[in-house]
């Protein structure tokens, strides 16, 4: 079913970005704009400074020169946390998940910022606590159902296939009702059938809570597929934005790939 | 119980004749009582008989403010869903017909039943069995709307056809206060003759038919073996085998109306295992295949487990298997085996059942394959009442079963109540007549003349003989026994049970009709031998590299060579020992039309498909080269090149047992 995407206001912009460390640089001048209800795809060879973008834009990394502007809220330097409160949330290219923790536990970990209680009714429990322990895990109960996951909700994460664990490393992030979803690699090192589950999952998530979603991956067939933009990175530098189709035709970015004939 | 027993037919003394009919009495004698519990948000919710009654009722009133009426057909596909139950019986309250359709078919196995049954209305369960609606929609004229029950993922379609159940429900609910005693009256007309229930036989040959059951069939039968087995309201089963079987129509259905017991739906496909764990049911019914894994799970894990425990656990089931069966089925048994299994079951029985959710479990069915008498006898030492069950779809599910007391994993037990049997002298295959026996195929009336003769016999296809207790042993399919080129009966499904009783052995496929010795091809088991592999440190990078390794076929020879030794000790099957075997690249699939949707092997398409391999059986080649079409799980296809080896094995002289 192809629905025309109501494609919101630019909700993250980021300015002339430039991070290096030490004399390396990691970025150079990138500027691109995450619009409202989109999925942006952000390709590059590797060492493009794909990872670097997504680590700023949840303040990681503190870039040097430029700015990112949140929700109209211009800010420079930020920490994760902060990031994180704000709405944004994001999955890593190595799985960090707690391992021995069970994937509800793991999950719930993803409330953490909505929690209200505090240290006293949380340790008498019956009452407020209680309440909001069973909200939250309603909350959670529902990612669970949605990405299918039932059947692992007890099961120690370190336990888990790495298909799975991705997919409850996903189911964190939503349970933190992110506005807008980084995704590093979400189908890395996945097979076939896992990866269309993922593509599958992320155009639900998408669809279904109206999340913004900014993903990197090296697949070009579920780039393609599943972004409404691509930004292209190479050395640092951006070297292409555009609808799927149009940077699929674009020359810097074929040689990028294919490297160039001399 | 306020309930009387079923008349010696089957029959209702009260005059109930149609399932809706049992749901109604159980509103207004069981209201308060749960009828079905599903799982949601990690949460078990359930629903009593006076709840289900009225689910039913607004349904049937919804379906008929459509314009569905008496006679009709109603598509349902997908997992075990309260409302696709209700959905089943609010079809048969109007007197419209169900037509179950197994939720793994694709697209084209779905086109061609609803195609056939000609039906009208549609249920699918969610967006993936939608989409696959929609996608032969233009192909199904007669199919004027689909109904879904999980919105989810389902805003944006905008179908015309397409309809929602809640939304039905709520248009039931009008209809209902516009037409108070529409739906009893309706309800009241259903008679025991009218066809409840269309069944499409998955057949291991040709096209699937459409088995028509009338309520009288059901509701006999299901009669019969509550009183044979004493089920009653307090039981509890879960219903996770395919709506579209028969024998899972029978239980989670028919049985449950008329005993009026609660059936649990689980949470998903993948939480099967939990699912029983937290239900604990008392009647439980698997395929063989499901008891196997149970214990090859419990057997790895042990095999993991410290010393202490792997040693009281095989200590106490050594106690089991001397006493179990014993036990259970109260024959005498010494006072200390006593105190030991009593010390055996609050150690090791115990806490197993519990984990394996069968601490509640007082009856236990297997059937539709023959079971391994390891296995079999593994879970009756346990003290789980496991007994094997004979039937088939024409006959409305049983036509034997063990008794309680009298059990033998080499049969099938004695005719059930009501049953009669017979053996064709000829051809050795099983005739019976029973209160199940189907009406007909549903327009295939050639093929009801095939299967039933005038007398009202009809035949099962398969092949038997009568154990001197009176117990029914099926050997094979009719049509597959065959002969040795010296003349020996060669019966192949015989031996592949043999085969597949081995842990490593997964799926076997024996020929031997027409020629000089017997051959067959394995599929090992992943799990069993990537096991054992990772055990032993052999290194593999996929299922058919692991299939091709050299210790692989040692050791599936070993397994050979034991059946071997097994089969020549029978001086009848003595022939039928394998010589020369090879390991299949890949497993035998129902995707790929080699099995039936229940995992029966076809064994016709089979001979096509690897004919080739088939001839190198018989020829003196040590390998082959195959190039097959292997289809994926997303439907796209592609092809395989691998070099299979052909190894010989050990075969025995005929032995005569000793005593």
């Amino acid at each position: 079913m192809t629905v025309e995407k109501k494609i919101g206001p630019t909700l993250l912009k980021v300015d002339n970005i430039s991070l290096s460390f030490g004399g390396v640089k990691a970025l150079t001048n990138i500027s691109f704009e995450i619009r409202e209800h989109e999925i942006l795809a952000i390709i590059g060879p590797n060492g493009a400074g794909k990872s670097s973008m997504l680590n700023c834009i949840n303040g990681f990394y503190h870039p040097q020169e430029g700015t990112i502007t949140f929700r109209g809220q211009a800010r420079k330097q930020m920490r994760p946390h902060e990031a994180a409160s704000q709405g944004i949330a994001r999955t890593f290219q190595n799985i960090a998940l707690f391992k021995g923790m069970s994937t509800l536990d793991n999950i719930m970990t993803g409330r953490l910022l909505k929690m209200k209680a505090g240290l006293l009714s949380s340790a008498i429990y019956k009452g407020p606590a209680e309440r909001e322990q069973i909200e939250h895990r309603e909350y959670c109960e529902r990612i669970i159902d949605f990405l299918e996951i039932q059947a692992i909700r007890k099961v120690p994460v370190g336990r888990l296939p790495y298909g799975l664990q991705k997919r409850v490393e996903l189911a964190r992030a939503l349970a933190a009702e992110p506005t807008l979803l980084l995704l590093d690699e979400p189908m890395a090192g996945m097979n076939l059938e896992e990866k269309q589950d993922m593509c599958r999952f992320i155009l639900d998530v998408n669809d279904e809570f109206g999340t913004t979603i900014c993903l990197i991956e090296h697949d070009m067939g579920v780039v393609m597929d599943i972004s409404d933009r691509v930004v292209v990175l190479d050395y640092g530098r951006k070297i292409g934005d555009g609808a799927p189709d149009e940077v699929k035709n674009n020359q810097a970015v074929i040689d990028a790939y294919l490297g160039v004939q001399h | 119980m306020s309930e009387t027993s079923a008349m010696p037919d089957g029959r209702d003394p009260l005059g109930r004749d149609t399932i809706p009919k049992f749901i109604a009495y159980n509103a207004q004698h069981r209201r308060d009582r749960p009828a079905m519990r599903e799982k949601d948000l990690g949460i078990w919710q359930s629903w009593t008989w006076g709840e289900v009654a009225d689910k039913v009722r607004l349904l049937a009133c919804g379906l008929a403010a459509m314009g569905f009426k008496r006679g009709d057909k109603l598509a349902i596909i997908g997992d075990n869903r309260p409302e696709l139950y209700w959905t089943l019986a609010a079809t048969q309250a109007l007197g419209a017909i169900p037509v179950p359709i197994y939720q793994d078919s694709v697209a084209d196995e779905v086109q061609y039943v609803i195609d056939h049954a000609e039906a009208r209305f549609a249920l699918a369960e969610n967006q993936e069995q939608v989409d696959k609606l929609i996608s032969i929609k233009d192909r199904l004229p007669k199919l004027e709307m689909i109904i879904f029950s999980d919105p989810r993922g389902m805003r944006h379609y905008d179908q015309p056809y397409l309809g929602d159940l809640e939304k039905l429900m709520a248009n039931g609910e009008a209809y209902s206060r516009a037409h108070p005693n529409f739906f009893d009256e309706e309800m009241a007309k259903g008679k025991g003759s009218d066809i409840s229930l269309i069944c499409y036989t998955s057949g291991t040959t040709g096209r699937p038919k459409g088995v028509m059951l009338s309520h009288d069939n059901v509701v006999r039968s299901a009669r019969l073996a509550i009183d044979f087995d004493k089920i009653n309201e307090t039981d509890e089963i879960l219903a996770y085998l395919p709506i579209a079987w028969v024998g899972d129509n029978f239980i989670s259905y028919a049985e449950a109306a008329i005993a009026g017991f609660c059936v649990n739906c689980p949470e998903s496909a993948d939480t099967v295992l939990q699912d029983l764990r937290e239900v604990g049911p008392t009647y439980f019914f698997a395929p063989p295949r499901i008891f196997e894994n149970l214990l090859t799970t419990v057997m790895i894990r042990m095999e993991d487990a410290s010393s202490l425990k792997r040693g009281m656990f095989h200590y106490f089931i050594g106690v089991a298997k001397r006493v179990g069966r014993r036990i259970l089925e109260r024959k005498p048994v010494s006072l200390t085996d006593r105190l030991l299994y009593a010390l055996g079951d609050l150690l090791v029985y115990g806490p197993l059942k519990n984990v394996l959710g069968m601490s509640r479990l007082r009856l236990a069915y297997t059937a539709g394959e023959a079971i391994g008498p390891d296995i079999f006898d593994f879970f009756r030492a346990l003290g789980i009442n496991l007994k094997q069950l004979y039937g088939q779809t024409e006959c409305t599910v049983y036509l034997c079963m063990h008794t309680d007391t009298d059990v033998n994993p080499d049969t099938v037990g004695p005719p059930a109540p009501g049953v009669e049997l017979k053996i064709d002298p000829t051809s050795g295959e099983v005739l019976y007549r029973s209160p199940g026996v189907f009406v007909g195929y549903y327009k295939n009336d050639e093929a009801t003349a095939e299967t039933k003769t005038p007398e009202g016999w009809v035949h099962t296809g398969d092949a038997g003989v009568f154990t001197d207790a009176g117990h029914l042993r099926i050997i094979d399919r009719a049509k597959d026994v065959g002969r040795l080129t010296d003349g020996s009966l060669f019966a192949p499904k015989y031996v592949e049970n043999k085969l597949k009783f081995f842990p490593h052995i997964k799926e076997a496929v024996a020929f031997g009709d027409k020629r000089d010795y017997a051959a067959a091809f394995i599929n090992i088991d992943l799990a069993a031998v990537g096991s054992w592999a990772e055990r032993n440190g052999i290194a593999y990078t996929s299922y058919s590299d692991l299939a091709g390794r050299p210790e692989v076929y040692d050791l599936v020879k070993g397994c050979i060579e034991k059946v071997n030794r097994d089969l020549s000790s029978d001086s009848s099957m003595a022939a039928s020992q394998i010589k020369r075997f090879l390991i299949l690249h890949k497993e035998l699939d129902a995707d790929d039309g080699e099995l039936t949707r229940t995992r029966k092997v076809r064994r016709r398409i089979i001979a096509e498909r690897y004919g080739e391999l088939i001839e190198a059986l018989y020829s003196d080649r040590d390998s082959i080269a195959v190039e097959a079409k292997i289809t994926f799980e997303d439907g796209r296809t592609g092809t395989f090149k691998a070099n299979l080896k052909v190894a010989t094995a050990e075969t025995y002289a005929t032995m005569r047992k000793a005593g």
